[in-house]
């Protein structure tokens, strides 16, 4: 949780610049929900995710320089400069890219699970999406076809209550999305994404039971993200949101919330608290110079890429 | 060569096959029979879409394929076009060769955002860390009042997206190699196939063969007018050619076969030899193929041209449903006939 936090709070700190030249969907309160599901996943099990997926990668291992590499536009960025924030990719950790049309990913876990039951393997795949992916035909049909197959999937749900700037309430009729597991015959669950204990545990069965081939599961965690849909900044001084509803929930963080508790049970101190900090922030700081000094792709990369050549 | 003839009567097909003893089938035996051939030699293939077990098989294209591998690689599936392209894209990126099969080529609509947004940019989009080997069957449906829901062919929509192959077979030989060569691609590929020459027969090897994508064929010689025609229209061409020997009219047919990538040098060299150029395509005229073509050559050979690029389409209306209104829509070898006629008088008046 403290090297996502981190990592999307560096990205702030360097966007003014006007260098990183990709749009950053920051997760910036959302960070216990990919915590707590990724300490689950085995190295080869899929994760589908969304525009919003720093937190995800970085939870499913994907090494800090080749993010900001990608989304500096560089050579060494795990898509080579050709996706940019909204698209990561790392196949050798179960992320086999990154789609950025709401809900376009359900479908995509849903299929890596189907090809884990024909060829028998263990592999379990999440799809991580918002609750505005939930608005859409392919969740539903998702649902319907992962539980009629009984694949290995866990849907994600982190319904952190708006679509871009749509509050929750003018697109759906009702609150909870984890209900809608009830129409596939499937078990719904709904958890507070900001308490990450809650989320590991409720993770933690709903992977299991995809291993066993049980089938799925859907987790909705209901969260809030501090900053807007998109970009470094806060949105709520432009309308989109109260104030009070942001304080509220940032008065919620679930990394303040777990340092305390892990104190309080003598787990940690602060000062393995501040050691944590620092070493995260040393590590973020040299995988940002890595990005800065990496070399820009040829222009001629341009072309590279748009079909898959046997021969390369 | 027997693999580029296109037969237009059983008695053509019937000296032929006698003189050469050479194995023949219909374009619909030979599609079955290349997954036939997929689906026991490579694991990772496997074949979904709406109706792809039930009795008639996908118009008999999987006819027996569920009983012969089981409901789980010939897997019929909800009405979901999109969800379900999702699914099999994700497959695809977990290693497996799905086959999406589509009765209808007019369902695709539905299926555009898995295709074009997912399918199509995900190799670039991951700097080439991930392949998508996805094929999507479609059938194009022709007559008996279908109307505009049921009769389409959208391969000009398909044309736009970079990151997709189009491969659109008119003979036997071609739908068995290409559609083999689609499935082992590692690309998306729109196969595109035409309800109307599903009982055509011809030359088809019994083994598994690959036809490679980008190569087109002459299926006649001639040296006035080049026809570069499509699926059905291959068919339109040749015996609007056979018709105009007679007139004295030497007509070269070029089959493209993959419309993307295009062969473009074969229609070139054509070109270079008659001077004259019409497009046959079983689609709408605006924005299409045959646009497509006719600007490729204008763009690149201009010099060769000695009248004007002319294209034989379905009107820009949608496909209607009186026999009277089908008959008026559809081309046929009398509309190709009487459209080089009209570009060789061109060349009279010059």
């Amino acid at each position: 949780m403290v090297l996502i936090r981190r990592f999307e709070e560096k990205i702030i700190e360097v966007y003014g610049l006007q260098d990183m030249k990709s749009p950053v969907h920051l997760c910036i309160g959302q960070e216990g929900i990919a915590a707590g599901v990724c300490a689950h996943l085995e190295r080869e099990d899929y994760i589908l995710t969304t525009h919003r997926s720093h937190g995800h990668c970085l939870a499913k291992g994907v090494d800090p320089k080749e993010l900001y590499a990608e989304f500096y536009g560089r050579i060494t960025g795990c898509c080579r400069g050709k996706g940019g924030s909204m698209h990561p990719a790392a196949p050798t950790l179960g992320i086999p890219g990154t789609t950025a049309i709401v809900g376009g990913g359900i479908p995509l876990a849903v299929g890596a699970a189907l090809a884990s039951q024909m060829r028998g393997d263990s592999r379990v795949s999440v799809a991580f999406f918002g609750d505005g992916a939930s608005d859409q035909g392919a969740f539903h049909e998702s649902l319907n076809f992962a539980a009629l197959k009984h694949l290995p999937v866990l849907f994600v749900c982190e319904n952190n209550y708006y679509a871009t700037n749509s509050p929750l309430s003018a697109r759906q009729p009702h609150p909870d999305i984890y209900l809608r597991a009830a129409g596939y015959g499937i078990p719904g669950v709904s958890v507070d994404g900001n308490d990450v204990l809650a989320v590991y545990q409720a993770a933690q069965e709903a992977v299991h039971r995809g291993r066993r081939g049980d089938g799925p599961t859907l987790l909705e965690c209901k969260t809030y993200r501090w900053k807007g849909h998109v970009g470094p900044d806060c949105d709520w001084e432009k309308g989109c949101r109260p104030h009070e509803e942001l304080t509220e929930w940032m008065d919620r963080c679930p990394i303040e919330s777990w340092r305390k508790k892990l104190i309080a049970w003598g787990v940690a101190d602060q000062e393995w608290y501040h050691q944590l900090l620092e070493e995260v922030d040393a590590r973020l700081d040299l995988a940002i110079k890595f990005a800065r000094d990496s070399a820009f792709p040829a222009s001629t990369d341009l072309y590279q890429h748009v079909y898959y050549e046997k021969n390369t | 060569m027997p693999w580029t003839k296109v037969f237009l009567t059983e008695d053509d097909l019937k000296q032929f096959a006698a003189v050469e003893g050479l194995r023949s089938l219909s374009y619909v035996a030979a599609l079955r029979e290349a997954q036939e051939q997929l689906l026991e030699t490579d694991p990772r293939v496997f074949i979904l879409g709406e109706g792809v077990d039930d009795p008639g098989g996908i118009f008999g294209s999987t006819l027996g394929l569920a009983d012969k591998f089981g409901s789980a690689r010939v897997l019929d599936i909800a009405i979901a076009e999109n969800g379900m392209t999702g699914v099999a894209v994700g497959a695809a990126l977990a290693g497996m060769c799905p086959i999406f099969v589509h009765m209808r080529m007019d369902f695709l609509p539905m299926c555009m955002d898995q295709i074009i947004n997912h399918a199509a940019k995900w190799h670039y989009m991951t700097g080439g860390a991930q392949k998508v080997p996805l094929v999507v069957r479609s059938i194009i449906g022709r007559g008996w009042g279908s109307a505009a829901q049921h009769s389409q062919a959208l391969h000009g929509l398909f044309l736009h997206i970079p990151g997709l192959k189009i491969a659109i077979p008119a003979t036997p030989y071609d739908a068995k190699g290409l559609l083999i060569a689609a499935v082992e691609d590692g690309n998306p590929v729109m196969f595109i196939e035409h309800r109307w020459i599903y009982d055509s027969v011809g030359y088809v090897p019994p083994e598994k063969y690959r036809i490679p994508f980008g190569k087109g064929v002459i299926r006649q010689e001639g040296s006035d007018v080049t026809v570069v025609a499509m699926s059905q229209m291959v068919y339109e061409a040749t015996k609007a050619a056979r018709e105009l020997t007679n007139e004295g009219i030497s007509v070269e047919v070029i089959d493209p076969r993959t419309v993307k990538p295009l062969d473009e040098e074969l229609i070139f060299q054509s070109v270079q030899k008659t001077g004259r150029l019409v497009i046959a395509d079983v689609a709408c005229k605006t924005g299409g193929v045959g646009a497509e073509i006719a600007c490729r050559v204008v763009e690149n050979v201009p010099e060769f041209l000695r009248a004007p690029v002319k294209r034989v389409n379905f009107p820009d209306t949608p496909t209607p449903c009186s026999p009277i209104l089908e008959d008026a829509y559809y081309p046929n070898s009398n509309t190709i006939k009487e459209t080089i006629k009209q570009l060789c008088r061109m060349k009279t008046d010059d």
